[in-house]
């Protein structure tokens, strides 16, 4: 099976599904001649032409916007946004267009479209350029959200995504465009709004998503040398919907839990995910669930600080050494 | 800027047109009027953006595109909606908030669609949708097909940026998009020369080295004249235009509004319906004699009937189920 890059296999799930579709294309800043801010549709422009490659003014609003209405009328877009962070300047379009058109309508107008690009901290790039907005996407009914964390899923979820009839926040990162992992050749999609169990383990349950889950594996690593303990990491894929069943299944065989996100720790997923756990699986905890986030700051430049304030494996380690009383 | 000048002799040959035009103003007018009654009545609830002075516009405008070309406007929509075509019967019925409405009840007054129309919404953040015209714009343009866009708004939406953003990418990308910003003086309840600093809204066009035209939207020849040369060169030539139609709201921003408030005056008002345009151009039709004094009561004891029964239907109509809470909120 081959090995390759994140960035390679979104660029795989988009070169396939404009194949596909005539009517998906792909619209943002840089995409086209200059191969896109991050590579991800390299090749695209000379594969497609210029018609269904489209670079646009820097207008996050305005092109999210035209996004939109091309969708109202039956086209498929996926919209990518240089980052999460300048995708602020679009939210009113995303949330008051995209997300409430099919109810607004009574069911007659729906929104497929794709909203995709990274979001997050990378390195040292401070507060305006390091922010992890996946809660206030999944705030909002009306929108799904999801955020592979390996190759295989970027390209799978991205797939159903484009597949998908409603608005789709589909959240990548800068970090991860480089990770590698098996993707095999040929067709295949993974259903949004399933969990993936990326570790199985008897001890403790990890819920991640996206980046945290690299930082669950490396957790789950350690524990299991130094400790002896056995974690289960529970990859959400997708946020909303998210697959409660899996979150819940795997705490009634564990009976402990910690929440990994990249987010702020105030009304973050891991909240949501608390609120299921408490309110499905109250009599199988052995232990509080305890929930590991960034620190409730904006992202600072130095070093030192920037990684003080993201969540690690060595906060992960101590959130689980706490809850199996081990400290 | 000049207005551009109506059409000073009208063709005897359009008559029925030029009535037809009449019609569709009138119904809106009296359409708007029983939706201030059932707003009194506590049958219409939340917000109510009565159209009421502004009918030509949307006549005029709309009368100018083909069935199959996209329309999209504001939050004061109710007009717009029935110069599309839609149905008294749905579009009251949707204000009632009733399931036969055009959005099954779950819009409400902002938020009329019909597909069937081609009416792609009223939206309800100023200048949110200007965006949205633009993309089915560029859908048509994507598709090769000869469909125009078309979305209204009001002056104040000029101000925003999404109205710059999309018109940027309309003219850069050559989108067949007809921008009518619907001027009637008063963001609410800002004076336009207090909130723009350049009061002729058609000249923002030139930013964009895009087309523009300003017509009194008062004449509603005038108004159709206008949109129909913005037609062609959408149409033929993929090329936008930003029409700005000087029109004017004989009632309040909505039903919690008065009329006149601390804003303008009532002379103001009383001015300006001196240029009603429904009145106007019922005028103009009786002196060339396209029009009898019979034939306009008939024609109001019509709309009058049509609006009996597009009442009785909202009020007769059941309210959603409590399951349709729930429907719509995604494609399954």
């Amino acid at each position: 099976m081959p090995t390759i890059t994140y960035r390679d296999a979104l660029n795989q799930a988009l070169k396939e599904e404009m194949e596909r579709d005539p009517n998906v294309f792909l619209m943002g800043e840089e995409v086209g001649v200059y191969q896109g801010a991050y590579k991800v549709s390299r090749g695209l422009l000379d594969a497609f032409g210029d018609q269904r490659v489209i670079d646009t003014p820097i207008t996050e609003l305005g092109f999210a916007g035209v996004g939109i209405g091309a969708a109202m009328v039956g086209l498929r877009p996926v919209i990518e946004f240089m980052t999460w962070n300048f995708a602020l300047l679009a939210i009113d379009q995303i949330v008051n267009s995209a997300a409430k058109m099919l109810y607004m309508s009574g069911g007659q107008i729906p929104i497929p479209i794709v909203f995709r690009g990274p979001g997050g901290a990378a390195l040292q790039l401070a507060a305006q350029h390091s922010q992890a907005f996946d809660s206030w996407y999944a705030h909002i009914p009306g929108l799904k959200v999801v955020a592979p964390a390996t190759p295989y899923d970027a390209k799978g979820l991205l797939k159903s995504a484009i597949r998908d009839d409603n608005p789709v926040v589909f959240l990548e990162g800068e970090m991860m465009y480089n990770a590698k992992g098996d993707v095999p050749e040929g067709e295949y999609t993974i259903p949004l709004g399933k969990a993936d169990i990326k570790l199985e383990g008897s001890d403790v349950t990890i819920v991640c998503h996206a980046k945290t889950v690299a930082v669950a594996q490396q957790a789950a690593r350690r524990l299991a040398e130094e400790c002896g303990i056995s974690a289960e990491i529970v990859d959400l894929r997708s946020i909303r919907p998210l697959d409660t069943e899996a979150i819940i299944r795997s705490v009634v065989k564990t009976n402990r839990c910690v929440v990994v996100e990249e987010g702020w720790p105030f009304c973050g997923i891991g909240a949501q995910v608390v609120d299921y756990i408490q309110l499905h699986a109250f009599d199988h905890l052995d232990a509080p669930v305890l929930r590991v986030t960034q620190e409730d700051v904006p992202l600072p430049y130095n070093k030192r600080l920037e990684k003080a304030a993201k969540p690690n494996s060595d906060k992960v380690i101590d959130a689980i050494k706490q809850i199996t009383y081990l400290d | 800027m000049a207005q551009t000048a109506t059409a000073s002799v009208l063709d005897t040959g359009q008559a029925d047109f030029y009535r037809s035009l009449l019609r569709q103003m009138c119904l809106i007018r009296r359409f708007e009027e029983r939706a201030g009654e059932a707003y009194a009545l506590g049958k219409i609830g939340g917000f109510c953006h009565l159209y009421i002075g502004q009918e030509a516009v949307a006549v005029g405008a709309l009368a100018a595109l083909r069935d199959d070309d996209y329309v999209m406007g504001s939050y004061r929509d109710h007009g717009h909606a029935l110069a599309r075509g839609m149905s008294a019967r749905e579009v009251m019925a949707e204000l009632y908030g009733k399931v036969t409405g055009c959005s099954r009840g779950k819009g409400g007054s902002m938020h009329l669609f019909s597909v069937e129309r081609q009416y792609l919404g009223g939206h309800a953040i100023v200048a949110g949708h200007i965006p949205l015209v633009a993309g089915a714009a560029f859908a048509i343009k994507y598709r090769g097909e000869d469909r125009v866009a078309l979305g209204f708004f009001g002056e104040a939406a000029v101000n925003n940026g999404a109205f710059h953003e999309a018109l940027n990418m309309a003219a850069v990308w050559k989108l067949p998009a007809i921008f009518v910003a619907e001027n009637n003086r008063y963001g609410m309840g800002t004076a336009t020369e207090r909130a723009s600093a350049v009061y002729d809204v058609a000249t923002r066009a030139c930013s964009y080295d895009m087309d523009r035209d300003t017509v009194d939207g008062m004449d509603v020849i005038a108004t159709y004249e206008a949109t129909a040369r913005a037609v062609t060169r959408a149409r033929e030539h993929r090329l936008p235009t930003l029409l700005e139609a000087r029109t004017y709201r004989f009632m309040g921003h909505s039903m919690s509004d008065p009329i006149h408030g601390h804003y303008r005056t009532r002379e103001e008002i009383d001015e300006q319906k001196t240029r009603d345009p429904l009145h106007t151009f019922s005028d103009r039709l009786t002196a060339v004699g396209m029009m009898s004094s019979e034939d306009y009561q008939e024609m109001e004891r019509q709309i009058a009937a049509e609006l009996d029964d597009a009442v009785a239907f909202a009020d007769g109509s059941a309210e959603p189920d409590p399951y349709e809470l729930y429907t719509d909120v995604y494609v399954d």
